[in-house]
Protein backbone atom coordinates (compact mmCIF):
# COMPACT_ATOMS: atom_id res chain seq x y z
CA UNK A 1 0.00 0.00 0.00
CA UNK A 2 2.20 2.28 1.39
CA UNK A 3 4.51 1.54 -2.32
CA UNK A 4 1.41 3.09 -3.76
CA UNK A 5 1.66 6.10 -2.43
CA UNK A 6 4.84 6.61 -2.54
CA UNK A 7 5.37 5.95 -6.41
CA UNK A 8 8.39 6.08 -7.53
CA UNK A 9 10.15 7.41 -4.73
CA UNK A 10 10.37 3.56 -3.22
CA UNK A 11 11.61 0.26 -4.73
CA UNK A 12 11.41 -3.03 -2.82
CA UNK A 13 14.43 -5.16 -3.42
CA UNK A 14 16.48 -8.19 -2.03
CA UNK A 15 19.27 -7.27 -0.10
CA UNK A 16 22.20 -9.88 -1.72
CA UNK A 17 20.45 -8.35 -5.35
CA UNK A 18 20.94 -4.55 -4.78
CA UNK A 19 24.52 -5.43 -3.05
CA UNK A 20 25.47 -7.13 -6.16
CA UNK A 21 24.46 -4.50 -8.16
CA UNK A 22 26.54 -2.20 -6.38
CA UNK A 23 29.46 -4.55 -5.82
CA UNK A 24 29.59 -5.55 -9.82
CA UNK A 25 29.79 -1.65 -10.80
CA UNK A 26 32.42 -0.32 -8.35
CA UNK A 27 34.89 -3.07 -8.83
CA UNK A 28 38.42 -1.88 -7.89
CA UNK A 29 40.93 -3.50 -9.36
CA UNK A 30 44.37 -4.01 -8.52
CA UNK A 31 46.85 -5.21 -11.17
CA UNK A 32 49.38 -8.57 -10.65
CA UNK A 33 51.23 -7.41 -14.40
CA UNK A 34 54.19 -10.19 -14.42
CA UNK A 35 54.24 -10.66 -18.40
CA UNK A 36 52.94 -9.33 -21.65
CA UNK A 37 49.14 -9.72 -20.32
CA UNK A 38 49.76 -6.53 -18.39
CA UNK A 39 50.70 -4.72 -21.85
CA UNK A 40 47.45 -5.48 -23.20
CA UNK A 41 46.07 -5.19 -19.68
CA UNK A 42 47.48 -1.11 -20.25
CA UNK A 43 45.63 -0.93 -23.35
CA UNK A 44 42.42 -1.89 -22.07
CA UNK A 45 42.47 0.34 -19.13
CA UNK A 46 43.40 3.72 -22.15
CA UNK A 47 41.39 5.42 -23.50
CA UNK A 48 40.63 3.49 -26.73
CA UNK A 49 39.03 0.37 -24.86
CA UNK A 50 38.38 2.30 -21.45
CA UNK A 51 37.42 -0.35 -19.07
CA UNK A 52 36.42 2.43 -16.97
CA UNK A 53 33.08 2.41 -18.56
CA UNK A 54 32.19 -0.95 -16.71
CA UNK A 55 32.83 1.15 -13.11
CA UNK A 56 35.92 0.06 -12.29
CA UNK A 57 38.12 3.16 -12.93
CA UNK A 58 40.01 3.62 -10.10
CA UNK A 59 42.91 0.81 -9.88
CA UNK A 60 44.64 0.51 -6.50
CA UNK A 61 47.83 -0.96 -6.26
CA UNK A 62 47.76 -2.09 -2.40
CA UNK A 63 45.78 -5.05 -2.00
CA UNK A 64 43.86 -3.69 1.33
CA UNK A 65 42.05 -1.12 -0.96
CA UNK A 66 40.80 -3.63 -4.04
CA UNK A 67 38.44 -6.39 -4.47
CA UNK A 68 39.45 -7.61 -8.10
CA UNK A 69 42.56 -9.16 -8.64
CA UNK A 70 43.79 -9.09 -11.90
CA UNK A 71 46.69 -11.81 -12.38
CA UNK A 72 48.53 -10.93 -15.75
CA UNK A 73 50.90 -13.53 -16.40
CA UNK A 74 53.39 -15.97 -15.93
CA UNK A 75 53.81 -16.76 -11.79
CA UNK A 76 56.29 -18.82 -11.15
CA UNK A 77 56.58 -21.24 -8.16
CA UNK A 78 58.93 -18.64 -6.10
CA UNK A 79 55.95 -16.02 -6.03
CA UNK A 80 53.31 -18.78 -5.48
CA UNK A 81 53.29 -17.63 -1.92
CA UNK A 82 53.48 -13.83 -2.91
CA UNK A 83 50.05 -14.28 -4.70
CA UNK A 84 48.47 -16.13 -1.67
CA UNK A 85 49.69 -13.00 0.50
CA UNK A 86 48.31 -10.89 -1.48
CA UNK A 87 44.91 -12.58 -2.07
CA UNK A 88 44.78 -13.33 1.24
CA UNK A 89 45.10 -9.78 2.21
CA UNK A 90 42.53 -8.00 -0.21
CA UNK A 91 39.46 -6.60 0.96
CA UNK A 92 36.37 -8.91 0.89
CA UNK A 93 34.30 -9.81 -1.40
CA UNK A 94 37.19 -10.76 -3.79
CA UNK A 95 37.18 -11.82 -6.90
CA UNK A 96 40.09 -12.80 -9.25
CA UNK A 97 40.35 -12.93 -13.15
CA UNK A 98 43.16 -15.35 -14.50
CA UNK A 99 44.04 -13.08 -17.60
CA UNK A 100 46.11 -15.52 -20.27
CA UNK A 101 47.40 -18.92 -21.08
CA UNK A 102 50.26 -18.79 -18.42
CA UNK A 103 48.36 -17.42 -15.55
CA UNK A 104 45.69 -20.07 -16.18
CA UNK A 105 47.66 -23.22 -16.53
CA UNK A 106 51.21 -22.61 -16.89
CA UNK A 107 51.21 -22.01 -20.66
CA UNK A 108 54.47 -23.02 -22.76
CA UNK A 109 56.44 -23.19 -20.08
CA UNK A 110 55.48 -26.63 -18.60
CA UNK A 111 58.97 -26.35 -15.87
CA UNK A 112 60.21 -26.54 -12.47
CA UNK A 113 60.02 -22.67 -12.08
CA UNK A 114 56.76 -22.33 -12.99
CA UNK A 115 53.40 -22.38 -11.57
CA UNK A 116 50.90 -24.47 -13.06
CA UNK A 117 48.08 -22.37 -13.43
CA UNK A 118 47.09 -20.31 -10.10
CA UNK A 119 44.07 -21.86 -9.49
CA UNK A 120 46.12 -24.40 -7.58
CA UNK A 121 47.15 -21.83 -4.96
CA UNK A 122 44.33 -19.37 -4.95
CA UNK A 123 39.84 -19.35 -6.06
CA UNK A 124 39.66 -17.77 -9.68
CA UNK A 125 36.73 -16.76 -10.90
CA UNK A 126 36.83 -16.14 -14.42
CA UNK A 127 39.70 -17.23 -16.85
CA UNK A 128 40.84 -15.33 -19.90
CA UNK A 129 42.60 -17.58 -22.73
CA UNK A 130 44.66 -16.09 -24.76
CA UNK A 131 48.52 -15.68 -25.48
CA UNK A 132 47.92 -12.65 -24.55
CA UNK A 133 44.70 -11.72 -24.89
CA UNK A 134 43.34 -9.04 -26.47
CA UNK A 135 41.90 -6.20 -24.63
CA UNK A 136 38.31 -6.71 -25.70
CA UNK A 137 38.49 -10.48 -24.52
CA UNK A 138 39.81 -9.05 -20.83
CA UNK A 139 36.75 -6.71 -20.63
CA UNK A 140 34.58 -10.10 -21.94
CA UNK A 141 36.22 -11.60 -19.43
CA UNK A 142 35.81 -8.89 -17.05
CA UNK A 143 31.65 -8.74 -17.96
CA UNK A 144 31.40 -12.14 -17.67
CA UNK A 145 32.94 -11.71 -13.97
CA UNK A 146 29.78 -8.99 -13.51
CA UNK A 147 27.26 -11.62 -14.61
CA UNK A 148 28.47 -13.92 -11.96
CA UNK A 149 28.28 -11.34 -9.03
CA UNK A 150 24.98 -10.01 -10.01
CA UNK A 151 23.69 -14.04 -9.67
CA UNK A 152 25.93 -14.48 -6.80
CA UNK A 153 24.38 -15.72 -2.97
CA UNK A 154 26.30 -14.25 -0.13
CA UNK A 155 26.50 -17.17 1.32
CA UNK A 156 28.55 -19.23 -1.37
CA UNK A 157 30.79 -16.45 -1.26
CA UNK A 158 31.57 -16.98 2.16
CA UNK A 159 32.35 -20.70 1.94
CA UNK A 160 34.61 -19.62 -1.13
CA UNK A 161 36.74 -17.74 0.92
CA UNK A 162 36.82 -19.50 4.02
CA UNK A 163 38.51 -22.89 2.12
CA UNK A 164 41.18 -20.47 1.12
CA UNK A 165 41.41 -19.27 4.40
CA UNK A 166 41.45 -22.40 5.71
CA UNK A 167 44.28 -23.71 3.75
CA UNK A 168 46.13 -20.28 4.26
CA UNK A 169 46.25 -21.13 8.00
CA UNK A 170 47.79 -24.75 7.07
CA UNK A 171 50.74 -22.72 5.13
CA UNK A 172 50.91 -20.76 8.74
CA UNK A 173 51.16 -24.27 10.50
CA UNK A 174 54.04 -25.18 8.25
CA UNK A 175 55.93 -21.90 8.98
CA UNK A 176 55.84 -22.17 11.90
CA UNK A 177 57.56 -25.46 12.07
CA UNK A 178 60.46 -24.17 10.41
CA UNK A 179 59.42 -24.40 6.58
CA UNK A 180 60.32 -21.37 4.09
CA UNK A 181 56.87 -19.99 2.37
CA UNK A 182 58.14 -21.34 -0.20
CA UNK A 183 58.43 -24.88 0.90
CA UNK A 184 55.48 -24.79 2.68
CA UNK A 185 53.31 -24.12 -0.36
CA UNK A 186 55.66 -26.63 -2.60
CA UNK A 187 54.66 -29.19 0.06
CA UNK A 188 51.55 -28.62 0.04
CA UNK A 189 50.81 -28.69 -3.48
CA UNK A 190 53.02 -31.87 -3.50
CA UNK A 191 50.61 -33.52 -0.79
CA UNK A 192 47.50 -32.63 -2.97
CA UNK A 193 48.72 -33.38 -6.46
CA UNK A 194 49.66 -37.23 -4.21
CA UNK A 195 46.21 -37.32 -2.80
CA UNK A 196 44.77 -36.52 -6.54
CA UNK A 197 43.15 -32.79 -5.69
CA UNK A 198 43.97 -30.26 -8.13
CA UNK A 199 44.25 -27.77 -5.43
CA UNK A 200 45.44 -26.55 -1.93
CA UNK A 201 42.88 -24.24 -1.01
CA UNK B 1 98.27 -15.30 -29.84
CA UNK B 2 96.96 -15.16 -26.22
CA UNK B 3 97.39 -18.99 -25.90
CA UNK B 4 101.53 -18.59 -26.17
CA UNK B 5 101.63 -15.86 -23.49
CA UNK B 6 99.77 -17.98 -21.87
CA UNK B 7 101.87 -21.29 -22.26
CA UNK B 8 105.01 -19.13 -21.25
CA UNK B 9 103.50 -17.71 -18.50
CA UNK B 10 102.09 -20.38 -16.92
CA UNK B 11 103.31 -23.88 -18.76
CA UNK B 12 100.98 -26.95 -19.00
CA UNK B 13 98.05 -24.97 -17.58
CA UNK B 14 96.75 -25.03 -21.53
CA UNK B 15 95.40 -28.61 -22.18
CA UNK B 16 93.44 -28.19 -25.09
CA UNK B 17 92.39 -25.28 -27.72
CA UNK B 18 90.72 -23.93 -30.59
CA UNK B 19 90.28 -20.98 -32.56
CA UNK B 20 86.52 -20.26 -34.25
CA UNK B 21 85.80 -17.05 -36.63
CA UNK B 22 88.70 -15.37 -34.50
CA UNK B 23 87.00 -16.33 -31.35
CA UNK B 24 89.66 -18.45 -29.17
CA UNK B 25 88.93 -20.87 -27.07
CA UNK B 26 90.78 -22.21 -24.00
CA UNK B 27 90.32 -25.35 -21.79
CA UNK B 28 92.50 -25.15 -18.80
CA UNK B 29 93.56 -26.65 -15.19
CA UNK B 30 91.23 -26.20 -12.40
CA UNK B 31 94.54 -25.70 -10.17
CA UNK B 32 95.80 -22.70 -11.05
CA UNK B 33 92.56 -20.53 -11.77
CA UNK B 34 92.95 -18.19 -9.66
CA UNK B 35 96.80 -17.20 -10.92
CA UNK B 36 95.73 -18.25 -14.39
CA UNK B 37 92.83 -15.42 -13.64
CA UNK B 38 95.79 -12.92 -12.63
CA UNK B 39 97.73 -13.50 -15.54
CA UNK B 40 94.57 -12.83 -18.01
CA UNK B 41 93.59 -9.21 -15.99
CA UNK B 42 97.60 -8.60 -16.73
CA UNK B 43 97.26 -9.29 -20.55
CA UNK B 44 94.23 -6.95 -20.78
CA UNK B 45 90.80 -9.05 -20.35
CA UNK B 46 89.79 -7.11 -17.98
CA UNK B 47 86.04 -8.17 -17.76
CA UNK B 48 84.65 -11.10 -16.63
CA UNK B 49 81.16 -11.00 -18.55
CA UNK B 50 79.66 -14.28 -17.91
CA UNK B 51 80.35 -17.94 -16.05
CA UNK B 52 78.26 -20.48 -17.01
CA UNK B 53 78.28 -24.45 -17.38
CA UNK B 54 77.40 -27.11 -19.62
CA UNK B 55 76.29 -30.60 -17.95
CA UNK B 56 77.80 -33.49 -20.62
CA UNK B 57 75.81 -35.70 -18.20
CA UNK B 58 77.44 -39.20 -19.52
CA UNK B 59 81.07 -37.75 -19.87
CA UNK B 60 83.95 -38.22 -17.22
CA UNK B 61 84.57 -35.05 -16.11
CA UNK B 62 80.67 -34.55 -16.08
CA UNK B 63 81.02 -30.73 -16.19
CA UNK B 64 82.34 -27.56 -18.10
CA UNK B 65 82.86 -24.37 -16.19
CA UNK B 66 82.83 -21.41 -18.93
CA UNK B 67 84.01 -18.36 -18.79
CA UNK B 68 84.00 -15.30 -21.20
CA UNK B 69 86.49 -12.77 -21.11
CA UNK B 70 86.51 -9.39 -22.78
CA UNK B 71 90.01 -7.38 -23.41
CA UNK B 72 88.77 -4.14 -22.98
CA UNK B 73 91.86 -2.36 -25.09
CA UNK B 74 92.06 -4.97 -28.36
CA UNK B 75 88.11 -6.09 -28.11
CA UNK B 76 88.91 -9.37 -28.08
CA UNK B 77 87.13 -11.99 -26.51
CA UNK B 78 88.34 -14.86 -24.77
CA UNK B 79 86.38 -18.71 -23.13
CA UNK B 80 88.15 -20.28 -21.03
CA UNK B 81 86.72 -23.86 -19.67
CA UNK B 82 87.60 -26.12 -16.97
CA UNK B 83 86.33 -29.54 -16.72
CA UNK B 84 85.28 -30.61 -13.14
CA UNK B 85 83.37 -34.27 -12.11
CA UNK B 86 80.11 -34.35 -10.09
CA UNK B 87 80.67 -32.23 -6.55
CA UNK B 88 84.55 -31.57 -7.56
CA UNK B 89 84.86 -27.51 -6.11
CA UNK B 90 86.40 -25.16 -8.45
CA UNK B 91 88.48 -22.09 -7.26
CA UNK B 92 86.55 -18.69 -6.96
CA UNK B 93 87.69 -15.63 -9.41
CA UNK B 94 85.67 -12.88 -7.31
CA UNK B 95 88.96 -12.04 -5.49
CA UNK B 96 90.09 -10.80 -8.98
CA UNK B 97 86.66 -10.08 -10.41
CA UNK B 98 83.92 -9.13 -8.91
CA UNK B 99 81.34 -9.72 -11.42
CA UNK B 100 81.83 -13.28 -11.15
CA UNK B 101 80.47 -13.12 -7.44
CA UNK B 102 76.57 -13.38 -8.94
CA UNK B 103 77.64 -15.73 -11.84
CA UNK B 104 79.20 -17.94 -9.94
CA UNK B 105 76.29 -18.37 -7.09
CA UNK B 106 73.85 -18.94 -10.26
CA UNK B 107 76.20 -21.68 -11.60
CA UNK B 108 75.92 -23.36 -7.82
CA UNK B 109 72.46 -22.85 -8.06
CA UNK B 110 71.69 -24.45 -11.16
CA UNK B 111 74.42 -27.23 -11.52
CA UNK B 112 75.55 -27.67 -8.16
CA UNK B 113 79.66 -26.71 -8.34
CA UNK B 114 80.72 -25.40 -5.72
CA UNK B 115 83.04 -22.49 -5.80
CA UNK B 116 85.84 -22.56 -3.09
CA UNK B 117 87.06 -18.96 -1.61
CA UNK B 118 83.27 -17.69 -2.90
CA UNK B 119 82.01 -14.95 -0.48
CA UNK B 120 78.36 -15.68 -0.07
CA UNK B 121 77.97 -19.07 -1.96
CA UNK B 122 74.46 -19.12 -1.57
CA UNK B 123 71.02 -20.02 -4.48
CA UNK B 124 70.71 -16.87 -6.38
CA UNK B 125 68.04 -17.45 -8.11
CA UNK B 126 65.61 -20.52 -6.42
CA UNK B 127 65.01 -20.80 -2.56
CA UNK B 128 67.38 -22.18 0.44
CA UNK B 129 65.30 -25.63 0.43
CA UNK B 130 64.65 -26.18 -3.15
CA UNK B 131 65.20 -29.76 -3.96
CA UNK B 132 68.47 -30.39 -6.84
CA UNK B 133 69.42 -28.68 -9.54
CA UNK B 134 67.37 -27.66 -12.30
CA UNK B 135 69.78 -27.63 -15.73
CA UNK B 136 71.54 -30.97 -14.57
CA UNK B 137 70.73 -33.53 -17.26
CA UNK B 138 68.34 -35.95 -14.61
CA UNK B 139 66.74 -32.95 -13.68
CA UNK B 140 62.63 -33.85 -14.64
CA UNK B 141 61.95 -30.89 -16.39
CA UNK B 142 58.80 -29.82 -14.10
CA UNK B 143 60.69 -30.72 -11.39
CA UNK B 144 58.63 -33.64 -10.05
CA UNK B 145 55.32 -32.03 -10.19
CA UNK B 146 53.41 -34.73 -8.67
CA UNK B 147 50.10 -32.75 -10.14
CA UNK B 148 49.69 -33.92 -13.22
CA UNK B 149 51.57 -37.21 -13.42
CA UNK B 150 51.67 -40.26 -12.04
CA UNK B 151 55.12 -41.31 -11.42
CA UNK B 152 58.25 -38.09 -11.30
CA UNK B 153 61.19 -40.84 -12.60
CA UNK B 154 61.40 -39.25 -16.35
CA UNK B 155 60.84 -36.09 -18.11
CA UNK B 156 57.75 -34.87 -19.31
CA UNK B 157 58.08 -32.21 -21.95
CA UNK B 158 55.47 -32.75 -24.73
CA UNK B 159 53.10 -34.90 -23.02
CA UNK B 160 49.96 -33.57 -23.24
CA UNK B 161 47.82 -33.73 -20.02
CA UNK B 162 45.12 -31.57 -18.86
CA UNK B 163 43.99 -30.16 -15.59
CA UNK B 164 40.17 -30.42 -15.56
CA UNK B 165 39.36 -33.22 -17.83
Amino acid sequence: MAETLLNDAVMTTRLDAVLNWGRKNSLWPLPFGTACCAIEFMSMMASKYDFSRFGAEALRFSPRQSDLLLVLGTITNKQAPVLRQIYAQMAEPKWVISVGACASSGGVYRTYATLQGIDRIIPVDVYVPGCPPRPETIILGAMKLQEKIEKESFRDRKEHLEAFYQSWDRQQERQALGRSEFQAVRDMLLEAGEAGEQRIW
Amino acid sequence: MIIERLESAMPGVVLDHHSFRGDCTVVVTTANLVQLGDVLFGEGFQQLLDVTAVDWYERDPRFDVVYHFLNLVSQERLRLKVQVRDGEAVPSLTGRFPSADWSEREVFDLFGIPFTGHPNLERLLLWKDFPGHPLRKDFPLDGGDAFCNGDTDTSYAGRACTLNP
